[in-house]
């Protein structure tokens, strides 16, 4: 007997939509000069935030952001019943950390920078399921952290590729709750981690766009959906090229959505940023959605849309390995109500 | 144009799929890298050469002017890296920024910077060489080698 709240092979329906009551936003000084600039809680100026290093930087600005949500969601933290959180650094530091100070019964997740729709969409299925009224979500990555593990010390003198990403320093969070007012979530698809043999770790959109392709794909078959039936499909950060490779791939499983298909990674930085291919990391899909997407839907300029933020799940030791990197893709309708 | 479907064997989607990446995937402004290296670089070393005139003219011999040289541009090196200014050089510059002298001290000084966070011994001391490690240690190899041919074949 197939599960009662399960569309087709890897779609969740909510029978009563979580809702997003609360969310918050906090980002670093470039995130902040870019095109989204307006639509973030807080810019930090200084990439150290008052501390001595970039993690405590980072955690701090995810605590910041947990605050803030709870708070604008007139709730303490007692009475969240569990904390979902992530980031990118080595066993998740930082929502480790943050989860020490805040005291909340915390469930770690790891999906990089996929996580923020992993703790939306687990988040959603435990309210939903009846065993939470409030959960927090939030997520962090910081440039230099992100560097500094996976890539260069970032005073090394290097050229990046025109492909390559720049991570966004920031974190968000949000609130979900049983019942409340905000835009709602009504379904989700869980991603498979999917590789097509793209092994250059600077080429994370090559390696994340056949995820985001099949998740977007498989959400529109298991529930017997349109392409019109949104008004955007937006993934989290493939980046300019990355975006134009899910495109295509869309189209060859016969979806046409290039006029309604963006992704955050290439909204939060403008050309001229020298971010290359656009923003990646954990707080990319986070501050975009939590910020910018959110207003948008309680604007009423957006009504539905399909939120698929992308993962690539490598690790400094698969790579020089040789390993290849799988992308990963989770999918979250959020609907204005 | 590559075409990637999910009924094919997964070796083929790899292959189309790789395909596909090369069309999309933009192409290295090689002639603006190329130039700028050979800018860059050749400053560099125009600079190199007016210490040592200039060290030589002080009344040093040639091997010891060298050194008074290659001091310098190690020193002017590390404080840009510590300034924030060599990374933005070497953004254009490549090559140009990484092949001499220069290079190789904003390679040690980057980590040291860097990982000062993680103390002096475990921090600083074991990351100093993480990048200029490799250029040591096949640099010394390469110089065995032919130290060792040098000596059969000469």
């Amino acid at each position: 007997m197939p599960a009662p709240k399960k569309n087709g092979l890897q779609t969740v329906w909510f029978q009563n939509p979580p809702v997003i009551i609360s969310t918050a936003t906090i980002v670093g000084n470039k995130e902040g000069q870019g095109p989204l600039g307006h639509t973030f809680d807080k810019v930090v100026e200084d990439n150290y935030y008052g501390e001595n290093t970039w993690e405590k930087a980072e955690r701090r600005m995810l605590k910041e952001v947990m605050q803030n949500a709870i708070q604008r969601a007139n709730l303490q933290p007692q009475n969240i019943d569990y904390l979902l959180a992530g980031d990118l650094l080595n066993q998740i530091i930082s929502a480790d950390f943050v989860a020490r100070d805040l005291g909340i019964p915390f469930i770690g997740l790891y999906g990089a920078c996929s996580t923020m729709y992993e703790g939306l969409a687990l988040g959603a299925m435990l309210i939903d399921g009846g065993f939470a009224e409030y959960v927090l979500v939030g997520v962090s990555s910081h440039y230099s952290t992100a560097e500094r593990q996976y890539r260069y010390p970032t005073e090394q003198g290097t050229q990046r590729p025109l492909y390559a990403s720049w991570t966004v320093t920031g974190a968000a969070a949000a609130v979900l709750a049983r019942q409340g007012n905000g835009p709602v979530i009504t379904h989700a698809t869980i991603g498979k981690a999917i590789d097509l043999g793209q092994g250059d770790p600077m080429n994370m959109g090559a390696a994340m766009a056949p995820a985001a392709a099949d998740t977007m794909a498989r959400h529109l078959l298991d529930t017997q959906r349109q392409p019109d039936y949104y008004d955007l499909f937006i993934t989290g950060d493939l980046g300019t090229y990355g975006r134009e490779l899910a495109l295509k791939l869309m189209q060859q499983k016969g979806y046409d959505i290039s006029n309604r298909f963006s992704d955050c990674g290439v909204l939060i930085y403008s050309p001229d940023q020298d971010a290359h291919a656009g923003g990646s990391g954990c707080a990319c899909a986070g501050v975009v959605t939590c910020g910018y997407l959110m207003q948008e839907i309680k604007a009423g300029r957006l009504k539905r849309i399909l939120g698929v933020a992308t993962g690539a799940l490598l690790s400094l030791c698969s790579y020089q390995q040789g390993e290849t990197i799988p992308g990963i893709a989770h999918a979250v309708v959020i609907e204005g109500r | 144009m590559a075409e990637v479907k999910d009924s094919q064997p997964l070796e083929i989607q790899k292959k189309e799929y790789q395909k596909m990446v090369q069309e999309i995937q933009p192409k290295p402004t090689l002639g603006r890298n190329v130039f700028w290296a050979f800018v860059v670089g050749g400053l560099i070393s125009v600079l190199g050469q007016l210490f040592l005139n200039f060290f030589q003219a002080r009344g040093l011999a040639l091997p010891e002017a060298g050194a008074a040289t290659s001091t310098v541009l190690v020193f002017l090196a590390a404080l840009l890296t510590g300034l924030g200014v060599y990374d933005e050089i070497a953004k254009f510059a490549g090559a140009g920024s990484i092949v001499p002298i220069t290079g190789f001290a904003n390679s040690m000084v980057a980590p040291a910077m860097e990982y000062r966070g993680e103390g002096l011994v475990l921090g600083v001391g074991a990351r100093l060489f993480t990048v200029a490690g490799p250029v040591l240690v096949f640099g010394i190899v390469t110089a065995w080698i032919v130290a060792i041919l040098y000596y059969f074949f000469r």
